[in-house]
């Protein structure tokens, strides 16, 4: 009698089953890999996927992942997905959960596109896999002596735990057809704004751009700047900090909209700047401006500057999970991430436009001209016009500014 | 076996919020093992406290959610009230429900792209006035919240609406206006001396859903809420995607405090309940008529249309954005367009779809069974006890996602049941199912019983009533529900992200992932595609029955709206 329920009950229940087991659970164990017998690594890492947790604000760039991926499946059988995500700090916290849960092997997350208090803060926590990142045969090429940030992230050493993937350095921008004379430290910043209310703002800390915005004025007027190479705690924080929020004093008010309301990340104010509601802004590479004007979102008219004392520049790079799943596939990706030619590819503006972390006295001789024959761009910067690259402060500095910051100036209501 | 899937169903529901609760509760009181801490304490709640701005961060969740709410449903219940019945309400009715399918976020930034001093309102204004920047002032991001409540409002009409809409024909609403009309009263205050006191508690559900919603919203609140300080979900979500991992404290007794928010919200929204209707007892008998009302109809018919307006203009814009060559300000349109950035998507697009219906299908399948197992074992049952019991189905729509979301994620790591697709389908049909209920409980109770009772005495067993009976009579109702069961999965972004260790990627997770990138041409490709789905699901609810009954008049006529 109620046969015709009983079949729609065990459909429910096959609907179910289906779906358990249309895709598996989780990997298995992965032992970690003998990173200095590289054939016994590309060995391990055959038929692995390794699921790349990676930020996916910018099609070039998945583009990008998505090119290097193929190339990693075609040479060593190493499957790549990007997992795209909208703040790097979710890996982080994915990675954290696992950990929570028990979970220490099998883990989520493969590899993480990383830098800065991310990585501090993984470091702390013991969530990393390695040492493993110098022993890779393109490490062979990076330029730990020209570019120490390679091996130093925000002044904490990497210890072998990531490898360095791309180059950055803060550059300002604007556009030529509406400006002449543009400020070129943070002092004339300031004079310049006096003149011209409202026309510039930073994001919102703590967003990284807008944190970044305020490490550079720091950096500018702190009397010692080594000091700030240093954690924070063991410093006279407030006397180093203190210039800075002199300066804000002045600057906040004149900002865009008063400096009640700011726009949320470095895309959001390049936005600000294609709307004609800020004539300055600023971003992490150069390459990236030429970009923008490439995808119609800025006008050709615009073009990059850095200020005359030098801007803050760093390494962004790859890191293994302690728990991750393919940890050899990770590790042959992130090699082929450092290899010549996946960072000409990068350095190039029609791919990408962000700088190669290697020497190029250390590449062979046609990779040399390779890299020295790439059309940069019409709003990108020379090497030559780069000026001084300031180090990035330890990052208890960005944690401090950024919670000061956000009492002092986060709360206007 | 039927009369088991109710609990079953229950289980379904409130198990994943109790565990994710779990989850949130114990950090919010010091324990978090995998930071080794295990002792409980109250300083997460003291660093929560010392938080500058948290006041005007419950104050814009509270308060907000609060208007928003109030506008929204005076809106629709002063439409329907002075409209009902007339060519209008119908038209309102075609326009409303394909709003209902354009997802959230997606409303919400066609409004930004709208109204913002860059927006194209501004646009038609500077090149009248001659002005060369946009003025400087925050229409978006205002201090008060009025974008958000405006964001918040635009979108809920419709799903009101849609929710008066299938309660109107239980309240005998015609005859109604027939008699209150005959004894002389306005239009407006007919409606509400009469007809009101019938709908509302069929519509109550809904509504405290949108208050529970308006009140702990994140993307919309990103989009158009100010953030001197934000509101506090979206702080939340801040505070959890800190690299400081001590904050994962703050953060969960700040989640609970989200949830506070909501009870005291309901709480707030309750007692005006009870005093509007303790009040309107003494209006409704004092004999006014208020027969003058034209104005207030053309009020009322206007903020519908308004309503309506902004969300289909902001899609009209999202559509200009997605194909954009460079679009500067004042221009009202761009210089060039180009199709480069959806070629470019092509692929990803249609991975992306699938990977939703992979999800979305099985989680609709299961919640309509679920729902119509529930609602049959009801009717055959005859038990009424079983009614109060299943309002519990309703819990994850009133309790805040982002109180319990990142706890049911550690809850499923240690089942060893994350990044499964059944674990993410598990974590859809926690949204879904509430949902079909909501829109499939009142087309079912207001089935005549009749046609079944009549069906029974010619012999037919129970079951063959359901499959040959009531099912084929409901038939629009379930494709409704299901529709609408189709736009929550597909909505969906924190459980698919967290349940699914980003292993699927939907139209929503791409969607997001490539709006922090910040051009509005990718906002505006995957803005729509959102919309893809949904709409798809909401036309077909319309068509199927129309070609099924093309021949059967009556059946038409049983399965309108």
């Amino acid at each position: 009698m109620r046969s015709g329920l009983r079949a729609f009950v065990s459909a429910l229940g096959i609907a179910t089953g289906v779906a358990a087991t249309s895709l598996s659970g989780p990997a298995m164990a992965d032992p970690a890999p003998d990173v200095g017998n590289w054939q016994s690594v590309l060995d391990q890492a055959r038929g692995q996927t390794v699921y790349w947790h990676a930020w996916g604000g910018e099609p070039r760039i998945n583009d990008y992942i998505a090119w290097a991926g193929e190339q990693v499946r075609e040479r060593y059988g190493v499957e790549v997905v990007q997992v795209k995500l909208t703040d790097t700090a979710d890996a982080v916290t994915r990675v954290l959960s696992e950990k929570t849960a028990g979970v220490d092997d099998g883990g989520a997350v493969d590899m993480i596109w990383i830098n800065g208090e991310n990585f501090a803060a993984m470091k702390r926590n013991e969530l990393l896999f390695g040492p493993w990142a110098e022993q890779t045969p393109n490490f062979a090429y990076v330029d730990v002596e020209g570019k120490p940030t390679v091996v130093n992230d925000f002044t904490v050493p990497t210890d072998g735990l990531e490898a360095p993937w791309g180059m950055a350095q803060v550059s300002f921008y604007y556009d030529t057809a509406k400006l002449d004379n543009v400020p070129k430290s943070a002092q004339q910043l300031l004079e310049w704004l006096v003149k011209h209310p409202g026309r510039f703002t930073y994001p919102q800390p703590p967003n990284y751009m807008g944190s970044t915005f305020l490490k550079q004025i720091l950096t500018e007027l702190v009397a010692d700047p080594s000091v700030l190479q240093q954690p924070a705690d063991e410093t006279d924080a407030q006397a180093t900090l203190a210039p800075l929020w002199g300066y804000l004093e002045d600057l906040q008010p004149l900002l865009w909209r008063d400096g009640q309301a700011y726009p949320q990340n470095g895309a959001s104010m390049r936005t600000l700047l294609a709307d004609n509601e800020v004539d300055i802004a600023f971003s992490f590479s150069s390459g990236e401006v030429s970009s923008a004007i490439e995808a119609f979102e800025l006008p050709d008219t615009v073009r990059s500057y850095v200020f005359e004392n030098g801007t803050l520049g760093n390494t962004n790079f790859v890191a293994i999970p302690y728990n991750a799943s393919a940890k050899a596939g990770a590790v042959v990706l992130a090699d082929f991430l450092m290899s010549p030619e996946a960072q000409l590819r990068k350095q190039d503006p029609q791919y990408w436009g962000a700088d190669t972390v290697l020497a190029m006295d250390k590449l062979p001789a046609d990779m040399q001209d390779a890299f020295a024959n790439l059309d940069l761009g019409i709003a990108s910067l020379a090497p030559s016009e780069r000026g001084t690259i300031l180090p990035e402060p330890h990052p208890s500095w960005m944690s401090l500014v950024e919670t000061e910051w956000q009492k002092r100036y986060g709360v206007v209501q | 076996m039927l009369r088991f899937v109710p609990i079953l169903t229950l289980v379904l529901m409130i198990g994943p919020v109790s565990a994710g609760l779990i989850g949130t509760i114990l950090p919010a009181f010091g324990i978090l093992p995998a930071l080794g801490r295990t002792t409980p304490s109250l300083d997460p709640w003291q660093a929560l406290f010392a938080q500058p701005g948290l006041g005007t961060s419950i104050r814009l969740s509270f308060v907000n959610g609060l208007i928003a709410t109030a506008i929204s449903v005076a809106i629709v219940m002063l439409f329907c009230s002075a409209w009902q019945g007339t060519r209008i309400f119908h038209a309102m009715q075609r326009v409303l429900s394909p709003i209902l399918s354009v997802p959230h976020a997606t409303a919400a930034f066609g409004l930004a792209f709208l109204i913002a001093p860059s927006g194209w309102i501004v646009r038609v204004v500077a090149q009248v006035a001659g002005w060369e920047r946009p003025p400087d002032i925050a229409i978006i991001h205002d201090p008060w919240g009025m974008a958000l409540i405006a964001g918040l409002v635009a979108k809920e009409i419709p799903f009101l609406f849609l929710m008066t809409l299938s309660a109107l024909p239980q309240a005998d609403t015609d005859r109604t206006a027939q008699v209150t009309a005959t004894l002389g009263y306005g239009r407006i205050t007919g409606w509400f001396k009469a007809t009101l006191p019938r709908i509302y508690p069929q519509i109550r559900l809904p509504v405290l859903a949108v208050l529970a919603y308006s009140t702990s919203v994140v993307d919309v609140a990103i989009i158009l809420a100010p953030t001197t300080p934000a509101p506090l979900a979206v702080r939340i979500l801040g505070w959890l995607s800190d690299p400081d991992l001590g904050l994962r404290f703050m953060a969960s007794s700040a989640a609970v405090l989200q949830l506070l928010i909501v009870i005291a919200a309901m709480a707030v929204w309750i007692a005006g309940e009870r005093i509007i209707s303790a009040l309107g007892r003494y209006w409704a008998e004092d004999g006014h008529r208020f027969k003058k009302d034209v104005a207030l109809r053309g009020l009322a018919a206007t903020m519908a249309l308004v309503a309506a307006g902004a969300v289909v203009l902001g899609l009209i814009v999202l559509l200009v954005w997605s194909v954009a060559g460079f679009w500067a300000f004042p221009d009202l349109l761009p210089r060039g367009f180009s199709l480069r950035l959806w070629a470019r998507e092509l692929d990803a697009i249609g991975s992306s779809l699938t990977t939703t219906l992979l999800i979305g299908i099985p989680a609709v399948l299961v919640a309509v069974m679920l729902v119509l197992a529930c609602l049959e074992n009801e009717v055959r049952t005859g038990k009424a006890a079983g009614r109060q019991a299943m309002l519990l189905i309703y819990l994850p729509l009133l309790v805040p996602q982002i109180s319990f979301m990142f706890g049911l994620q550690v809850f499923f790591t240690l089942l060893g049941l994350e990044r499964t697709l059944l674990s993410v389908v598990l974590g859809h049909l926690v949204f879904v199912a509430p949902y079909v209920f909501l829109s499939l409980s009142e087309p079912f109770h207001a089935l005549d019983p009749r046609y079944g009772q009549t069906a029974l005495c010619l012999g037919a067993s129970p079951a063959r009533v359901f499959w040959q009976v009531r099912l084929p009579l409901l038939t629009r109702a379930v494709l409704t529900a299901a529709a609408v069961g189709l736009a929550v999965t597909v909505g969906q972004y924190l459980p698919t992200l967290l349940i699914g260790a980003g292993r699927f990627a939907t139209v929503t997770t791409e969607a997001v992932a490539l709006a922090s990138g910040g051009d509005r041409r990718m906002i505006g490709i995957y803005g729509l595609l959102q919309m893809v789905l949904p709409f798809a699901g909401f036309a077909l609810a319309l068509l199927i029955p129309a070609v099924l009954f093309r021949h059967r008049r009556g059946m038409g006529a049983q399965n309108k709206g």
